[in-house]
């Protein structure tokens, strides 16, 4: 709050010296015979940025990282009685002195009476180093405002190159924007590999990719010992990779034949009318195809299937009518199949790109020599997209991989090794959602495998972009 | 020379038959293809039609009006908030369709079990503001509670068995009488529109979901937007071609890519664990969707800015901008409504995103409206999550409603990027 206070007071000022050198640059642009570098506005605008940009880095610095540095600051200062609660206890213990301090809501443990007197005085002691903090980065970031004032006006002069200093600052600020990307890529990185690192420490690496059996449930407290078996997560990549497989038979033929007839068969008109539609579908959020696979293709295909399997009992089927009878709700393909109904229009407008990217003359050649429109598709158009379009499928992959909400509402959490597709699988994706939802003590292996999980993930379908966008790329030279 | 021979009848019927084949085939790729579309489109016809069927009953509301006498033998004024109001109600409604209570009080619980908890605060609202309203009588209108509005849009049906449907036959003959009597109308329902998440299915609305997604959407734009602009404008405009520039558009194509639970995974770690950013808040949610949207805001801003032709940039130069000048004054303007287009586009695919906000927390039960960025707050599509797990039978109809708010302010998006589309539009 006192940041965002400051930072309102900062803009003005600047602006304020904005308008000043603006003032000052007229003047002296009037009364001087050579004619003056830059504009009056570059001039305002270099002190502006001068006045505005080093205190606001201050102020914003101290806003993000003041918290840290006060809470290490009290925490080097805890008594006796408080350092040897161990570090959960401890951390509560800070957070309840902090929230004293300011007099925010405090968490609901009881302490012992010395424990309570000793959070008033730590509370006490975080209220003298809050002040001195926000005295310290206020005045340090009125003191480089007024000095950046001063310096920025004090350079006016018609020989000034003012907008060159200006667009410096500006092309600065567009490579800290595209550094941003970039800094993204390492905090995933970092963040994933950091958690799943404290996870392989308490189950080893080999234990969690060929361990067979996954039921993290069983490793929830901490004075459970964490037994290997538990973090096997075999049946979660099985799970994820049946879903996929079922989401695949379904997208594939259905987006590759849709993108073929909209590209070589259909009119202007259709073209124009389906593929908007087609894009609707891509853009119908992933918790909608959820609640719709729970609630609607589930009982549908359960009833389908008990149904059949109500004729077969009794006939050379029996057993097989049984198990239809007892099928579930909650199965891999309903999952599988919702996914594969998500992933059309994205392997269609991919394959359609594709396939529009193949010249015409090939097609032109082909037809000359008295092939079939078919014929020119497949032994021609096909065989020349074939790298493009092995590429989609690549990327269809990685979404079916990491789609979370339809599996999620629709593939159920019992995880298996089976490629029925009849039965409840679970999948990696499921895993993570269900081991991160709601209040979790983060450093239990139970939550910190989701990070393995996630780490997994990402350089899965990390391997699938890059050899799609790899393949993509060399078909493209080809034509150009 | 080749002497050209006719063909013999058996190459000709052969031929025939071949070509005969051949055009059957064509037919039937032709006709594979026609099935695709249709698989997808009728695929997006059920999925609609059928939300639409189980939500559009959510907007239909039965309340009950009636009038109530707040019996001063019932209400201690010094503690009027220890008093039992539905029960009175309830029994006072018994009385009206000539009911007679049992000694137990089992058919005042079962008619108190037909209305909603908020005909009781009413009352007591009514009786903490002015004392003086004990012993008057005065008219109340609520909702009926959710079982007993699926009876009147006929959900639940005397057809089933009595022990496999909530309510008795003996409620639903009093649902009947109260009906009869002209206590019950049917509205449109504002409930659904003007309230947030209630355990009771009749009470529970959207108001808080629409205000937490918007509060979030809007930090999401105010993050991705200007900081995708400018790092696409630096990529495409000003970057040395080098191999540094290539590493960065490669993480760019890449990040766009990634699943976006990872993203929620990196929210955790690093606002909430690291930086201490409070759970729950639209401002860690906006925090995360920014990431998120950001390469895809990149890629749509560098194609924008890469379909402004050359010569746009070469006059400006030629008669004297700064390259700065160049591409502020003149390429960004014509690439704008590019920009603008993908960034709606993309935002729109942010409102809808559900899996990341699970990670951090979003998926808590907010009974109020959220007022600040760092308050506990839920978003539209993690409110349709959490009424799809609640075992209430009402709640279906009402995630399938908020489906439709979510569908509709989807839709709003797009038309509005089609529309600035087809507005700005320039072919060079």
């Amino acid at each position: 709050m006192l940041t965002f206070v400051a930072l309102l007071v900062l803009m003005a000022f600047s602006g304020a010296v904005y308008w000043a050198a603006r003032r000052r640059a007229g003047v002296i642009a009037r009364g001087s015979s050579t004619p003056i570098n830059s504009r009056p506005g570059h001039h305002g605008a270099y002190a502006a940025v001068w006045t505005a940009a080093p205190a606001a880095l201050v102020l914003l610095l101290v806003g993000f990282f003041g918290d840290r540095v006060e809470e290490s600051l009290v925490e080097a200062r805890l008594p006796a009685v408080v350092r040897a609660m161990d570090a959960a206890e401890r951390q509560i213990f800070l957070d309840d002195a902090i929230s004293l301090a300011r007099g925010q809501a405090r968490s609901e443990t009881l302490y012992a009476p010395e424990v309570q007197g000793a959070l008033e005085a730590s509370a006490a002691e975080v209220k003298v180093l809050e002040g001195r903090l926000h005295l310290f980065s206020l005045a340090a970031a009125a003191a480089l405002a007024l000095a950046g004032a001063v310096w920025g006006l004090s350079r006016i002069q018609a020989a000034f190159r003012a907008r060159e200093g200006v667009e410096r600052w500006l092309r600065g600020l567009l490579l800290a924007c595209s550094v941003t990307a970039v800094f993204t890529t390492v905090g995933i990185v970092a963040s994933l590999v950091w958690e799943s690192w404290r996870f392989f420490q308490a189950v080893p690496l080999q234990a969690f990719l060929f361990g067979l059996e996954w039921d993290p449930q069983s490793a929830m407290y901490a004075d459970q010992v964490v037994s290997e078996g538990a973090f096997g997560a075999i049946p979660l990549f099985a799970g994820t990779f049946l879903i996929m497989l079922i989401a695949m038979l379904v997208a594939a033929p259905v987006g590759l034949f849709a993108a073929i007839y909209l590209s070589e068969y259909a009119s202007p008109r259709t073209r124009g009318l389906v593929k908007p539609l087609l894009e609707v579908l891509a853009g119908v959020p992933t918790v909608v195809y959820g609640f719709f696979a729970a609630l609607t293709v589930g009982p549908l295909f359960r009833a389908g299937f008990n149904a059949i399997g109500a004729q077969l009992v009794g006939g050379p089927f029996n057993d097989l009518g049984l198990y239809l009878g007892e099928v579930q709700n909650q199965m891999a393909l309903v999952a599988g199949a919702v996914m594969g109904v998500m992933l059309i229009p994205f392997v269609s407008s991919l394959s359609d790109d594709i396939i529009n990217a193949v010249p015409q003359s090939l097609r032109d050649g082909s037809l000359a020599m008295g092939a079939t429109r078919s014929e020119t598709v497949k032994k021609v158009v096909l065989p020349a997209a074939l790298p493009g379009v092995m590429a989609a499928m690549l990327l269809a992959v990685s979404r079916a991989v990491g789609e979370t909400m339809i599996v999620t509402m629709a593939a159920g959490l019992q995880a298996r090794t089976t490629l029925n597709p009849l039965e409840t699988v679970t999948t990696v994706t499921v895993q993570i959602v269900t081991l991160l939802t709601g209040d979790q003590e983060f450093d239990s292996p139970r939550t910190l495998s989701a990070f393995g999980l996630g780490l997994t993930l990402f350089v899965v379908t990390l391997a699938l972009n890059v050899v799609a966008l790899r393949i993509v790329q060399k078909y493209r030279e080809q034509y150009d | 020379m080749t002497e050209i021979r006719p063909a013999s009848d058996e190459l000709r019927a052969a031929v025939a038959r071949r070509l005969k084949a051949r055009n059957a085939a064509e037919r039937r790729f032709q006709l594979y293809g026609r099935i695709a579309i249709a698989v997808a489109l009728g695929f997006l016809l059920l999925l609609l039609g059928r939300i639409v069927q189980q939500g559009w009953s959510t907007f239909v509301d039965y309340r009950l009006t009636a009038q109530v006498y707040v019996d001063p033998a019932r209400i201690d004024p010094a503690d009027p908030g220890g008093a039992n109001y539905d029960l009175m109600i309830a029994e006072q409604l018994l009385k009206r369709i000539g009911v007679a209570d049992d000694e137990f009080g089992t058919r005042s619980d079962a008619m108190k079990a037909l209305l909603s908890g908020d005909l009781g605060f009413q009352v007591l609202d009514r009786v903490k503001a002015d004392p003086s309203v004990i012993g008057k009588t005065f008219t109340l209108s609520a909702p009926l509670k959710a079982d007993a509005g699926l009876y009147f849009k006929g959900q639940i049906t005397r057809a089933t068995p009595e022990d496999e449907r909530p309510l008795t036959s003996e409620q639903l003959d009093w649902l009947d009488r109260l009906n009869a009597g002209g206590l019950v109308k049917s509205e449109f329902n504002t409930t659904f529109l003007t309230r947030s998440d209630s355990t009771e299915p009749e009470q529970a609305g959207v108001l808080g979901a629409v205000v937490g997604s918007a509060l979030m959407l809007l930090l999401t734009a105010a993050l991705a937007i200007p900081i995708g602009v400018l790092a696409a404008t630096y990529l495409e405009e000003f970057a040395p071609k080098n191999r540094w520039t290539d590493m960065v558009e490669v993480n760019i194509n890449n990040l766009a890519a990634v699943p976006s639970i990872v993203y929620g995974l990196l929210g955790l770690a690093v606002f909430i664990n690291w930086m201490n950013v409070p759970r729950s808040s639209p401002l860690v949610g906006g925090l995360v969707l920014a990431l998120m949207s950001l390469p895809t805001v990149i890629i749509a801003t560098r194609s924008a800015l890469r379909a402004v032709p050359p010569s746009i940039r070469e006059a400006a130069l030629a008669l004297g901008a700064s390259r700065t000048q160049t591409v502020f004054h003149h390429v960004l303007p014509l690439a704008l409504p590019g920009v603008m287009t993908g960034a709606i586009l993309s935002l729109a695919h942010a409102l809808g995103e559900t899996a990341p906000l699970l990670m951090v927390g979003m998926v808590s039960f907010v009974p109020g409206v959220p007022d600040a960025l760092t308050s506990a707050s839920t978003v539209l599509p993690v409110q349709i999550f959490i009424w799809e797990n609640a075992s209430e039978r009402a709640f279906q109809e009402r995630t399938a409603a908020a489906i439709m708010v979510l569908l509709a302010f989807m839709i709003i998006m797009n038309l509005a990027a089609v529309l600035l589309r087809r507005r700005f539009e320039r072919r060079w």
